[in-house]
């Protein structure tokens, strides 16, 4: 087999990060390669690089052996890399046929002018929707009225109107259901046997062992190795992408665990939140683990009263209680650090003094008026007690650093006095300094008898920081450890693979005694 | 960044001379800028054509002017929340409308005319209040948005007033109803009005909880709520003090001549929009001062004014304020980008 695609020394430098250093790259003609690595190992860089969205800083690309450069994506696709991404990029409201010749549409000359071949269109979709052996879809039909599956499936014929060699495909299952899935790898097989490069996406481990040939794995941007899938195996892999050292990033300190802070019970809220059951301690540094999209964000927006359970219990500190709304969840002592901060922390345009204060106003009233020297002094205080780098109270926080807006929002949660703080990836997009100081705030609180949530998508941040590990996968709490028995092979085995954690059960019952 | 900021960033930066620092800081700011260019503008004009800065001129441009600034406040609070209020003239029409009526039907009536005044004066406050909270109820609770909300109430209110009133002109106002004509220790009192309520909701935006939060609702409606900010109650509240504004700005113009034209006044809500914006309120919401929007409600008018006393069309006075508005946007939306990119 010959290779298509070539990538060779590709770096990609971003303000702060290196999403690339050194990685190289092969696909054939004819096999799926699938590209494997953690969240922020650099394989969403690294299709935007092959599919002309992001240039390299360095390195080479060939197709068929011939250097190529893109500048944009439509270069990229006119050599025939086609890429389906997570969220689809398709217009709802136009037709299956309008959306598979969006950008390339077939004409017609109509006296002198060029004009829109919709019939033409209309029949070479149907045309390439049955040479994917898809039966049941009009092309006058809107996408918008598609099930995700199908959207899917016009996606595929869109990238085979563009004659694509290379067909990347970002987590292509995450949305599909079981039956859709099947149908999608008939799919896939179907257009490798044409000769298709096909450059597979996924975290569920088994697919790749179900669909590819050869496999690459990508850690901290780094190229790890590339091996024939038939050589390798789902312990061989999951070490491959997790394999690095934990060093001092992680001040923990010892703390006293006493009572439960937080205890739900069955709680759920579809589609995310299933029988979710759990406790958090005084004290205890609880680690949320899980992919993206496992349910872990909305367990804690559950919690906290912005998408109000549907049935289920919630104790806090013992006592029942039923939180409906974010202002409720303050006053029973839940205070929520988001995912992101700018849409859901800050208000990038006010004052640290004013975000500060932004969750207490009420209690620092003096008379109608906002009692400004108690809120100078909170402020001041906050400063000090987080090490915010910042001239002044005074000072807009869209104009810190993004670790020191992630000290701010932190500091207007503990403003509100909590007794347990859920924190929503409290240290991405900063850097590796602030992170460590992060950390450490993280570890004093819990110190201090705060008991914490902390939901990470980076497994050394877990491992580092937590007592007791939960992992989380499609809403439902799939695993649980203790800090001296988790590692990062079974944390990320229960994140992904039901296969591997089938058969560390089956191991557990065999053996008895292992993992 | 405003006139506020003398006692908080004064004592931040006391080393380098406080009040300095912090008068250099109100200069830097839209509402600084607004005020020299008045200054600059009176000065320039009146030298040219002293008549300008006479006194009853100056009466013209600041008394009787200044009902758009205090409309102006309540389209600022608006916008400072992330929303619009386009309703507001067709508003002016109604409210004007009833309170004239009301005043002459009740002292046609026989009724004391004291209590006639005070009815005839309080009628359009709550009238106001009453159509913003309806405006208000359509936004924040059945979320729609308030340019869509505001457009049908202008049409509403603008073909009910046709309708009812079929512009005509309201004679024989009761006797000490028009109190926008009296002067109050030699300065107009609607002079009091504007300087007064400005003061008061200037200080109330900045200082109050609630006015706060109307702030932070504008800037990121999601990062208020999750702090605890009952941001539907925020927007409710926001509309029906733009409500009371506008009811006062209608008690001034009703009660500024002995007749009221019973129509709404033309363009008045692009008049008070203009204000707000070149006065400093970012359209995205968030930001700027009802100190600005006051100082861009005079700007508007001394210019339009000054056109006259040197001699330009008035005519070029809608082309200067959309210039206005183009150019203060451009530079808010510049100011933006700028800081986002760091």
């Amino acid at each position: 087999m010959t290779a298509i695609l070539e990538l060779e020394n590709i770096s990609k430098q971003f303000p702060g990060v290196k999403a690339l250093n050194d990685v190289r790259f092969e696909s054939r003609a004819g096999e799926v390669h699938a590209l494997l690595g953690e969240n922020g190992a650099g394989k969403s860089t690294l299709i935007k690089v092959i599919s002309g969205v992001h240039k390299p800083d360095t390195g080479t690309m060939k197709i068929e052996g011939m250097p190529v450069h893109f500048d944009n994506p439509r270069q990229a696709q006119l050599q025939g890399i086609a890429t389906i991404y997570q969220e689809l990029s398709l217009y709802p409201e136009l037709t299956v046929a309008e959306n598979i010749f969006m950008g390339h549409g077939m004409r017609r000359r109509m006296g002198p002018f060029s004009v829109l071949d919709w019939k033409a269109m209309n029949e070479k979709s149907l045309e390439l929707l049955t040479s994917l052996n898809i039966h049941d879809l009009d092309p006058h039909r809107k996408v918008g009225a598609l099930t995700v599956g199908n959207r899917q499936r016009v996606e595929i014929a869109k990238a085979l109107s563009l004659n694509a060699r290379v067909l990347i495909m970002d987590e292509p299952t995450a949305a599909l259901t079981e039956a859709d899935v099947v149908r999608l790898f008939e799919i896939v097989r179907l257009l490798k046997q044409r000769g298709v490069s096909i450059i597979y996406i996924s975290h569920r481990l088994q697919e790749v062992f179900d669909l590819a040939d050869r496999v690459t794995v990508l850690r901290d941007g780094h190229y790890v190795d590339t091996k024939p899938v038939s050589e390798t195996s789902e312990d061989d892999l999951i070490r491959m992408m997790v394999g690095r050292t934990i060093n001092d990033l992680f001040p923990k300190l010892p703390s006293e665990v006493t009572h439960e802070v937080l205890e739900v019970r069955d709680l759920c809220c579809k589609p995310l939140t299933k029988n979710v059951t759990m406790t958090v301690r005084a004290g205890e540094i609880v680690g949320l683990a899980g992919l993206v999209g496992s349910g872990r964000s909305e367990l804690a927006q559950v919690v906290f009263g912005i998408t109000p359970a549907e049935s289920g219990q919630v104790l806090i500190e013992g006592k029942p209680v039923q939180i409906k709304s974010p202002a409720q969840a303050m006053e029973l002592g839940v205070a929520y650090v988001p995912e992101d901060r700018g849409t859901q922390g800050l208000v990038r345009q006010m004052k640290i003094r004013e975000n500060v204060s932004m969750a207490v106003l009420s209690t620092l009233m003096k008379g109608i008026f906002v009692d400004n020297n108690a809120e100078n002094d909170l402020a001041d205080k906050t400063i000090k007690q987080l090490s915010i780098r910042a001239y002044s109270r005074e000072q807009v926080v869209n104009k810190l650093s993004g670790g020191n807006q992630q000290k701010v929002v932190v500091g207007k949660w503990l403003a509100s006095k909590p007794k347990l703080l859920i924190m929503d990836e409290p240290t991405r997009g900063v850097d590796v300094g602030a992170k460590a100081e992060i950390h450490r705030l993280i570890s004093e609180l819990a110190q201090q008898g705060l008991g914490i949530l902390m939901i990470s998508s980076e497994l050394p941040e877990i491992l580092g920081m937590s007592d007791r590990i939960l992992v989380m996968r499609e809403g439902e709490i799939m695993a649980e450890y203790s800090r001296a028995e988790a590692t990062q092979e079974n944390i990320a085995a229960a994140m992904m693979s039901d296969a591997v954690r089938n058969m560390n059960n089956q191991r557990k019952l065999s053996e008895s005694s292992k993992v | 960044m405003t006139a506020s900021t003398h006692s908080n960033s004064g004592a931040a930066s006391k080393k380098d001379g406080g009040f300095l620092s912090s008068l250099r800081g109100f200069f830097g700011s839209q509402e600084g800028i607004l005020l020299i260019v008045i200054i600059v503008l009176m000065v320039a004009v009146g030298t040219s054509n002293p008549r300008f800065l006479s006194q009853t001129n100056l009466k013209d441009v600041f008394a009787a002017n200044a009902y758009i600034a205090v409309a102006a406040l309540g389209v600022s609070m608006v916008i400072i929340s992330g929303n619009i209020d386009i309703s507001s003239g067709a508003l002016v029409g109604v409210l004007i409308t009833l309170s004239g009526n009301l005043a002459v039907g009740l002292a046609d009536a026989g009724w004391p005319l004291m209590l006639v005044n005070i009815i005839a004066w309080v009628a359009p406050l709550i009238g106001g209040m009453v159509i913003g909270a309806v405006n208000g109820f359509f936004v924040a609770y059945l979320r729609i948005p308030a340019i869509v909300v505001t457009l049908g109430m202008f049409s509403i209110l603008k073909g009910g007033l046709i309708l009812v009133a079929g512009g005509n002109t309201i004679y024989n106002l009761p006797e000490g109803y028009t109190i926008a004509q009296q002067d109050w220790l030699g300065i107009p009192s609607t002079i009091y009005f504007m300087v007064i309520l400005t003061i008061v909701v200037f200080l109330w935006l900045r200082y109050s909880a609630t006015g706060r939060s109307i702030y932070a609702v504008g800037g990121n409606a999601e990062a208020a709520r999750l702090s605890g900010i009952n941001t539907r109650r925020v927007i409710m509240i926001t509309f029906i003090l733009n409500g009371l504004m506008v009811g006062i700005c209608s008690l001034m113009l009703a009660t500024q001549f002995n007749q009221i034209q019973a129509t709404a006044p033309p363009g008045l809500e692009m008049f008070v929009i203009t204000a707000a914006v070149v006065g400093g309120v970012s359209i995205l919401g968030g930001t700027g001062t009802v100190l600005g929007s006051t100082l861009a409600a005079i700007l508007v008018k001394t210019i339009g004014s000054a056109m006259v006393f040197i001699n330009v069309s008035p005519y070029w006075l809608k082309a200067v304020q959309g210039t206005l508005i183009l150019v203060t946007v451009l530079v808010d939306v510049l100011r933006r980008r700028r800081q986002s990119r760091q």
